[in-house]
């Protein structure tokens, strides 16, 4: 029983691959299982639920597997969003699918694999358990995106996603072994106290085997220029599974890439801050400017998200509790607004069939005001407008990097949001002045929910009520990696 | 509590009548702010009573406001004398006039925005009274000057009621740029703008110099210049009062509650509220004296010849707002506040009268196309008549009158007693009562006696005003009658010290309120002799001599045109002010903005798209573009850190 307490913290991933397996099995050895797909749906988000219950039970900060995998309040923090995403985007993927009579007992399962990836991505204290988390939640989404086999465009989006990630995979691990050839172990200590040696920032082996698993990890986050994969596949796979793939695995590759730099390679912060800043600034711009002519919602999602992930980037680039601070934060009402958004999306839905253009948007606020409130909502959020919660976000990032005298990069941040304003604010327009055309199909009840929570929390995030217990673990969080 | 209802009440009218006015139709709306109004107005003479009799002067602080650096304000509601006297008039005046608009507006299909707009006036108008620093009184004076412009401007369709809101607004920026000015001269000079911190730190500055536009000042004469300015524009003083004529484009109530009893008072009580900052700077008074009696001269000279009913009335206002600040001026403040008290009562009569009459006659307001209504609407008759006597002080000398009998006189006398140089301010008030007895009695005569003017169809169907309009009148009457002759013991009587308390203050050398009492009988009964002597020019020119007033017109051609154009104040302001504004503002959007701005702007969205288009070039869905997108971005910051610009080797 002892040996077995051991393992006790690891109990949040242990409940996601065994209720993995569970329904995996329930599926393949019921036969009636596609018909009782959505309760196989249920069971999984109660699945995540619960880990996500175990998580909260965890306190303080432990090692296990001779440290490879570390359990902290960073984790905890990162693994809540993580758990609360894939959560939202299963109840959203419900109504969709079931519409369609689409709903396959392998989706929930494959996002219960993702998830268990991501866990171990958020708690990766080591080269390995890396690319043990990473794998995984990759070849999870691999499938996933290509889940509707018999649409070209969803199978078409897989492969692309495939073929790219394998590359992008390959560059991390020849960075791990660039880094293993500089360190000689693939533990993050050992090659954080090999780096903090005068003259490590010097050294071609790890400057180059930085540089490789960055961008590993910069594609997972869709950084530009590593982001080409993005626009592709969140228009190819079907709407569910972008909503899922703009949320839960961009905050885990998030949260490998603060670990990474923040407790990897504090020895070479001027290194690798000239990498962040720089797939920051690209990632700002380009997501500022490529979506202005965007025509599908979801392709200008894809842009946004990108835009979003620059300006995470900001904070930190700053490389300051404060920095990480705010990107934990930035993280986390990101996928607040994307989930909503997306939420939106998913009810643009007439005759049966999903709508994607956004110029349909026009004139909604005389067809469904509700819908188009809260998409106004989120829009202008994303644009970064108070008293929303997206202007704290992107407030706290750029004030970290003010506070580390990265200047410019603030101004270059606040400036693409002002460009990325004028998209976010043209929906707007569109929804609230424009003529209205055919209204959609009545809201289903599950996106109608979601869409209202995620507008409630956008709004009232300036309560301090909603915000300070956010803002305070988030700080928590940040401070543990120091 | 009592006071706390007093100030938000009517708030909470306005909010309900605003927001909620289209859910629960228009009378519901006019019963909760009217009543709201009526139950302030109770309350407010019970706090008059207890504040002026008991002299149970409080200060509530409702909540910090602003607390930054130096700076810490918060709201509070400062309980004197003065306050409760102006709580009073203001609540009592703006019940009557909510009362009164349910029956004059009953036609408009827009009442609840209307009494919301009357309540939050009200409201602001507390704000600005109750105030216990500069800057709330500064909050309340921008809420009326909002309250004005909306409801100056609640006939939007009129192209006329748009301009006029307009003009009132900008007007009064001018002042309120002085009240800014002398609010920031304050907080520089004395590190708060709390009034009791102000005032006791006042005498310590008195005489003192500072620094202002490259001059050495006076720093007290300075500041209280500078407030002095807002007051003016405020109250349509001299050179600023070109805006409250044509505010009589807005609805007559509003004209009765806004531009004639209370907001224009405003800059009076803020004189009055700060005068132990002016006791310090005589030069400041003297200023203050010289342009009361000016106006109150200049108003009652166009004022003569106006035909418009509203603006003659508008034009006395104007006049007697002159007569208060000549009083404040020359340091009897009480005998100011007097004067405003009971102004509110008799001019608010005046102004809902004559609304009375335009009703009856379907919004005529032409008094050259009235005579003879006296038998057609004999009540509104009998109330005019009321409100005539008491704007014009009738009375009888040294005993008793009408309202404006007491105040006014107090007011000439003080004037006299105050010994300007000449004596110009006594000369200029005694004359401006003659022709306020001379204009009074010529609105009466045109639109009450003679054969009518108006056409037969108007005519025949004047008709008396509802109840609802006529039950203000007769509580204004019953104020424009009894309010002098009661409260002039405790105003301006032996015990005015006692009732006033600390709410004003006379400087250590000022006997002006003693001096009062010992001017020449010559002197106090002048204004009286004026008046007679101005009923009996109007009389021979309205009634026993018709044709003489065209006459005279004709003789004095110049002259005439001169005031009736107002001293051609509008056609002056124009040439010096609105038409260089316009010709830079026309350079500016067609150059500047045009040019310049909109090139700049235009040219960077096109940029802007020219950078979409080709950024979504990339995007070619190709994998292999992809992957080469990425290996160059890899390539790139490999090649970065090869160089040694990244810092390695």
């Amino acid at each position: 029983m002892s040996a077995l307490a051991v393992y006790a913290p690891l109990l949040p991933e242990l409940i996601l691959a065994l209720g993995a397996m569970a329904l995996l099995m329930l599926g393949v050895f019921r036969p009636e299982a596609q018909e009782e797909a959505g309760r196989i749906m249920w069971l999984a988000v109660a699945v995540l639920l619960a880990s996500g219950f175990a998580v909260l039970q965890g306190a303080g900060k432990q090692q296990l597997f001779d440290g490879a995998f570390v359990i902290d309040s960073f984790g905890r923090f990162m693994k809540i969003v993580v758990l609360v995403a894939a959560a939202g985007a299963l109840v959203l993927s419900f109504d969709e699918m079931s519409e369609r009579k689409a709903l396959k007992f392998e989706y929930p399962v494959l996002v219960l694999l993702a998830a268990t990836g991501m866990m171990m991505m958020v708690s990766a204290n080591n080269l390995i358990s890396l690319y043990l988390g990473l794998e995984l939640q990759s070849l999870a989404l691999y499938v996933v995106a290509a889940i509707r086999r018999d649409s070209t465009r969803s199978s078409e989006a897989g492969l692309k996603y495939f073929v790219l990630g394998a590359l992008s995979s390959g560059m991390l691990l020849y960075g791990a072994s660039l880094l293993y050839g500089f360190a000689g172990a693939t533990s993050f200590e050992a090659i954080a106290a090999a780096a903090r040696s005068p003259g490590a920032g010097q050294d071609l082996l790890l400057v180059f085997g930085l540089v490789f698993l960055l961008v590993g990890i910069a594609f997972k986050i869709s950084a530009v220029p590593f982001h080409m994969w993005t626009p592709d596949v969140y228009e190819g796979a079907p709407t569910p599974v972008t909503a899922f793939f703009a949320s839960a695995p961009k905050v885990a590759a998030m949260a490998l890439f603060i670990r990474i730099v923040i407790s990897m390679f504090a020895g070479v912060q001027p290194q690798w801050q000239q990498i962040v800043v720089f797939l920051a600034i690209a990632s700002m711009l380009l997501g500022a400017f490529a979506a202005i002519r965007q025509t599908n919602i979801k392709r200008l999602m894809a842009y946004s998200s990108i835009a979003n992930m620059g300006y995470a980037l900001v904070g930190l680039a700053a490389g300051t509790v404060e920095g990480v601070q705010g990107v934990l934060l930035y993280m986390a009402i990101y996928v607040v607004m994307t989930l909503g958004a997306f939420a939106v999306i998913l009810a643009m839905r007439r005759d049966g069939t999903a709508i994607e253009d956004i110029s349909e948007l026009a004139g909604l606020s005389k067809t469904n005001l509700p819908m188009a409130f809260a998409m106004a909502m989120f829009m202008f959020s994303l644009a970064g407008i108070p008293p929303l919660a997206g202007f704290f976000a992107k407030l706290y990032v750029f004030m970290a990097a003010i506070k580390a005298e990265l200047y410019t990069l603030a101004v270059i941040g606040v400036l693409a949001s002002v460009v990325g304003a004028y998209y976010y604010l043209r929906i707007v327009k569109l929804m609230f002045f424009d003529e209205a055309g055919q209204p959609f199909e009545p809201t289903l009840p599950k996106e109608r929910a979601v869409q209202w929570v995620a507008m409630v929390l956008v709004i009232a995030f300036v309560l301090p009520i909603i915000s300070a217990p956010l803002v305070e673990a988030a700080a928590a969080a940040a401070r543990t990696l120091f | 509590m009592i006071y706390q209802a007093i100030v938000f009440l009517p708030l909470l009218g306005a909010l309900i009548a605003g927001f909620f006015g289209r859910f629960i139709g228009p009378r519901p709306a006019e019963l909760i702010t009217s009543g709201f109004l009526v139950i302030a107005a109770v309350l407010s003479w019970v706090a008059f009573w207890q504040v002026g009799i008991g002299h149970a002067t409080d200060k509530i602080t409702l909540m910090r406001w602003v607390s930054s650096g130096e700076l810490d304000v918060s709201w509070g509601i400062r309980v004197d004398t003065l306050t409760a006297v102006m709580l009073v008039v203001v609540t009592t005046v703006s019940a009557l006039v909510h009362i009164y608009s349910i029956g004059y507006m009953h036609e408009d299909p827009h009442r609840p925005r209307f009494f919301a707009y009357l309540s939050l006036f009200t409201f602001a108008m507390l704000m600005l009274v109750t105030a216990d620093n500069l800057l709330q009184m500064f909050f309340g004076w921008e809420g009326v000057g909002l309250a004005s412009y909306l409801l100056i401007g609640f006939w939007y369709q009129k192209p006329e009621a748009n301009a006029a809101a307009i003009k009132a607004f900008i007007v009064n920026r001018v002042g309120d740029f002085g009240f800014s000015l002398g609010m920031f001269g304050v907080f520089f000079i004395f590190q708060t703008i709390s009034l009791d911190a102000v005032f006791a730190a006042a005498p310590q500055h008195a005489g003192k110099t500072m620094g202002f536009l490259g001059y050495e000042v006076d720093i007290l004469t300075t500041l209280c210049l500078l407030l002095f300015v807002g007051a003016m524009g405020k109250s349509a003083q001299f050179l600023l009062h070109t805006w409250l004529p044509d505010a009589m484009e807005g609805p007559t109530p509003v004209s009765a509650l806004i531009h004639a009893a209370t907001m224009v008072t405003a800059g009076v009580f803020m004189v009055a509220r700060l005068s132990p900052l002016f006791e310090y700077a005589p030069v400041a008074l003297q200023v203050v004296t010289l342009v009361g009696a000016v106006t109150a001269f200049f108003a009652a000279t166009v004022g003569l010849v106006q035909n418009d009913i509203k603006r003659v009335i508008a034009y006395s206002t104007c006049s007697q707002l002159g007569y208060m600040f000549a009083a404040i001026g020359v340091g009897a403040y009480s005998a100011g506040i007097f004067h405003l008290f009971t102004h509110a009562f008799f001019k608010a009569l005046l102004f809902l009268g004559a609304g009375s009459v335009i009703h009856a006659m379907h919004h005529e307001q032409d008094m050259r196309h009235m005579g003879g209504l006296r038998s057609k609407i004999p009540i509104t008759w009998a109330m005019m008549l009321i409100g005539t006597l008491a704007l014009t002080g009738v009375g009888i000398p040294f005993v008793a009158g009408f309202a404006g009998f007491h105040s006014k006189d107090v007011i000439v006398e003080a004037a006299y007693a105050g010994h300007t140089p000449f004596n110009y301010a006594f000369w200029l008030l005694v004359i401006a009562a003659f022709m306020t007895s001379f204009y009074s009695w010529r609105l009466m005569f045109m639109t009450f006696y003679g054969r009518t003017r108006a056409d037969h169809h108007t005519y025949e169907h004047a008709r008396e005003s509802p109840y609802v309009m006529l039950v203000p009148l007769f509580v204004l009457a019953a104020g424009a009658i009894f309010a002098g002759f009661m409260f002039k013991g405790l105003f301006v009587g032996d015990g005015y010290k006692e009732f006033w308390g600390k709410a004003i203050f006379e400087g250590p050398g000022s006997h002006i309120m003693h001096a009062i009492h010992e001017v020449p009988a010559w002197v106090a009964v002048s204004p009286f002799l004026a008046m007679l002597a101005g009923f009996g020019l109007s009389y021979v020119y309205y009634i026993q001599a018709p044709w003489l007033p065209e006459a005279t017109a004709n003789a004095f051609r110049p002259l005439y045109l001169f005031l009736l154009n107002k001293w051609y104040f509008d056609e002056l302001y124009d040439r010096i002010f609105v038409r260089p504004a316009f010709a830079i503002g026309n350079f500016l959007w067609k150059k500047g903005d045009g040019a310049v701005i909109d090139g700049t702007i235009d040219g960077t969205a096109n940029r802007v798209l020219v950078t979409a288009n080709n950024v979504a070039k990339l995007q070619t869905g190709y994998i292999y573009h992809y992957a080469f997108a990425m290996l160059i971005g890899l390539a790139a910051l490999i090649t970065w850190f090869m160089l040694g610009t990244g810092g390695v080797r």
